[in-house]
């Protein structure tokens, strides 16, 4: 294999596993701020033992989370050096941006929350809750930003010629609020709310099934429940918002998400289908018009299709559109077994069904897969192109570095990230089966003053 | 915001030298302490009370490494791209420590099977000396001068970084960290531990000291683009004197039980060498060597002056906050470490 596709696939590869963590740790950010929230409201204990339980899992993931990431901002200079030039005056500043906003807060006010349960009071421990779960925000928006601008370029020039170009910001709030920005961080942050509330749904379930641990079990699934609710009807607003952005914006990527060939009015809409990329045709069932409707409003408004897109600036079709649609099918799922489960709970049933419970305690894979497969759709999406129109991805790479070298730094990753993989599955199904600490039913530290019941 | 004719660059060119002078202090300790880590060897319980005196602080203190390296990616560009790709394996080897350093901290204690904490203390230990090692010989490139081509782009090996001169800068990192990382465990731990770390401040204190000197002549004698700066601009010696002075506190400091000043004395210390390495580089962010009109700057391998602007505005409105938050998170976590039942 030559260097570009050895350095995609360890791009590929590094920032698949490190994306497994962050969409935890802002989902879960939340929904410590809810549980923590609720304990100092209601006093009832059940939340300060949901608050503590929540907050180690909490930890694994963000530790996990931080050690992977440090490498995808290493990685643009090590393997993308052109890249990294031409890009610099433009991405970097995001970049910067979410070390000073974003980092800095998470990871301070990470102490307080981890280690000051018995050193701070209870309203600066809600507080350093809360700016935990701010930070893990911020950091998605400065780094959507900085890749939504690598889809829609806005506010810049480029400067220089041939190998000397690059591109210079002339109008910083028009990169940051860039065409499609708003769109795909909204996106981006309900599928990683989605991947927190999953989650503590899917431990609430399994202690159902085992019939352990019920308040806390029940609790978990409700607040898990209600955010996981909002989350995936949220997904589908803005996934729609997202997806008209990309038929106005990146028409080649809307094709190639649906397999759509010719333009033409009434553009149909595949459910499921697989893409003759020789034959130039998509094969499966398909709803005329639907296409039109959903990107423009009108039936009989016209979808761009790949024909008219040069072929060595087409992405690879199919790819990007099983991707696309393995997102979309999840997502519904998703929203559907929400509403199961909601009405389930409220008719007082949950407990009765195991094939619901059983669902639900697998539910935590489904944000998982939706928001791979989505980042992948969007990224691949894009190809041949690493910046929209301006740069392909085969000019992008570091000059000085050899196949030899990315082989061996792959091979590292693969290793290492394995072990990791292995060793944070291990460790959180520990931490799961050993389940929540009585304990922490009574609440002991600076966070107890005010705390007037037992264990009930 | 608009920064009239302020000179930009040089700002950026200290900007990013701040950054990182706030990792070298910051993390330095943690990374010393990982160092030291396998030689707290009578009890389990000594070794939870090393992990937990950096345990609340190092992610925070990590984060100065990863703005530092967002911020040279913003103003200088070219250098990051250069640096990173040039240093290709040496930087995947540095991230591979810097991974199994901070994922030893969260698993370690999560397991109680001998070998299970045996692996990951090695993991810690190997992670944090590597990371010191591989930072301090990246720094002894940057100063001794790498292969440039007329494009700036990395014209070198990965055996030339491994020079003696950057080896050289590197075991004396591991030194420096590791005194640093002593003292600062001075400050955390107590009883018979906290002897025995006392025991250890001196020889470190001499260790580093002759590490030091010895680069000191090799870099006088060998390295004459610094020297030159440094004859250029005699008073850059008026940097030297508080370094030394600094330094030599330090066993005074931590000999009449005031810990804190010891642990001031030795930031003060790495700030100094901050300064001085960054006084005797300017403007050069790498040096180009044998070909130095080939050397990036902060003048040629910048970003554009609205760019610089904009991202000092940024750091205006970020970095008061950040050190007020951090300050204050410092004073939450201070003295001695308590193990309780969220250590780690």
């Amino acid at each position: 294999m030559d260097v570009l596709w050895l350095s995609r696939l360890q791009f590929a590869f590094t920032i698949t596993f490190h994306y497994l963590f962050p969409p935890l740790s802002i989902g879960l950010g939340v929904l410590l701020v809810v549980v923590e929230g609720l304990w100092l409201k209601t006093k009832n204990p059940l939340y300060h033992q949901m608050a503590r339980f929540w907050t180690k899992v909490f930890a694994l993931t963000f530790a996990v989370g931080v050690a992977t990431g440090i490498v995808m901002e290493f990685e643009f200079g090590t393997n993308w050096a052109t890249y990294s030039r031409y890009v610099g005056d433009v991405f970097g500043s995001a970049l910067a941006a979410e070390g000073i906003f974003a980092f800095f807060l998470e990871s301070g006010f990470l102490a307080v929350l981890l280690f000051g349960w018995d050193r701070v009071g209870p309203k600066t421990h809600f507080f350093s809750t809360c700016m935990v779960a701010l930070g893990a925000h911020f950091s998605a928006i400065w780094i959507v930003v900085a890749n939504s601008w690598m889809q829609t370029p806005a506010g810049f020039h480029i400067v220089g010629e041939g190998l000397a170009a690059r591109a210079e910001i002339t109008d910083f709030w028009a990169m940051v609020f860039n065409p499609s920005s708003m769109d795909r961080l909204s996106h981006t942050l309900a599928g990683a709310w989605q991947a927190g509330a999953w989650l503590m749904v899917s431990v609430g379930a399994y202690y159902l099934l085992r019939r352990r641990h019920r308040d806390f079990a029940l609790a978990s699934v409700r607040i898990g429940l209600g955010l996981a609710l909002v989350a995936a009807v949220f997904s589908l607003v803005t996934g729609d918002a997202s997806a008209r952005g990309v038929a106005r914006n990146q028409p080649a990527k809307l094709a190639a998400f649906e397999g759509l060939w010719a333009t033409t009015p009434r553009a149909p809409l595949h459910l499921v289908g697989w893409v003759d990329e020789k034959n130039e045709q998509t094969h499966g069932p398909a709803l005329s018009g639907l296409l039109s409707w959903l990107a423009y409003g009108k039936t009989d408004r016209p979808v761009t299709g790949l024909k008219e897109i040069p072929r060595d600036e087409r992405p690879p079709v199919n790819f990007t559109f099983q991707l696309f649609h393995l997102m979309v099918i999840v997502g519904f799922a998703m929203i559907g077994l929400a509403a199961w489960a909601a009405f389930a709970l409220w008719r007082g049933r949950l407990e009765q069904s195991r094939l619901l419970l059983w669902l639900l305690t697998f539910s935590v894979l489904g944000p998982q897969v939706a928001n791979q497969t989505g980042w992948w759709a969007a990224e691949v999406g894009r190809q041949p192109w690493i910046v929209y129109r301006l740069l392909r991805t085969s000019d992008a790479l570091s000059a000085v570095v050899s196949a030899h070298q990315v082989a061996a730094s792959m091979v590292m990753f693969m290793a290492v990230y394995l072990l990791l993989f292995a060793v944070f599955l291990f460790l959180l199904n520990d931490k799961i089966k050993h389940g929540p600490a009585d304990a922490d039913l009574q609440p002991a530290g600076k966070l107890a003053p005010g705390f007037k019941g037992g264990a009930s | 915001m608009s920064f009239g004719s302020l000179d930009l660059n040089t700002v950026w060119f200290v900007l990013v030298g701040v950054l990182f002078t706030g990792y070298v202090i910051l993390d330095g300790f943690d990374l010393g302490v990982g160092v030291l880590h396998l030689f707290a060897v009578r009890r389990d319980e000594d070794r939870r009370v090393f992990l937990n005196a950096i345990g609340p602080v190092w992610d925070g203190n990590e984060v100065w490494l990863v703005t530092g390296g967002g911020a040279l990616f913003a103003a200088f560009p070219a250098v990051y791209a250069t640096v990173f790709s040039g240093f290709y394996l040496a930087f995947m080897a540095l991230l591979c420590a810097l991974i199994f350093r901070a994922v030893a901290i969260e698993f370690r204690s999560k397991h109680a099977s001998p070998r299970w904490r045996a692996f990951w203390d090695a993991g810690f230990a190997a992670g944090s000396a590597g990371s010191a090692l591989l930072i301090g010989v990246a720094m002894g490139n940057i100063a001794w001068g790498v292969p440039l081509d007329a494009r700036g782009e990395f014209a070198g090996s990965f055996l030339g970084l491994l020079n003696p001169y950057a080896l050289l800068m590197g075991v004396t990192t591991v030194a420096l960290f590791t005194m640093h990382g002593a003292i600062y465990l001075v400050l955390k731990t107590e009883g018979e531990l906290e002897a025995r770390v006392r025991r250890w401040v001196n020889p470190l204190i001499i260790a580093f000291i002759l590490c030091y000197v010895i680069l000191t002549l090799a870099t006088l004698l060998y390295v004459p683009h610094i020297t030159e700066a440094f004859r250029r601009e005699p008073w850059f010696f008026a940097v030297v004197i508080p370094v030394v002075l600094a330094i030599a506190n330090i066993p005074r400091e931590v000999s009449h039980g005031r810990e804190v000043f010891a642990f001031l004395s030795s930031c003060a210390a790495m700030a100094g060498l901050m300064v001085i390495f960054g006084l005797g580089m300017y403007p050069h962010l790498v040096y180009s060597h044998p070909l130095p009109e080939h050397s990036l700057t902060a003048f040629n391998a910048a970003s554009s002056r609205k760019t610089l602007g904009i991202m000092l505005t940024i750091a205006l409105l970020g970095l008061p906050v950040v050190l007020a938050y951090s300050a204050s998170i410092y004073w939450i976590f201070r003295g001695k470490v308590k193990l309780d039942r969220m250590s780690y």
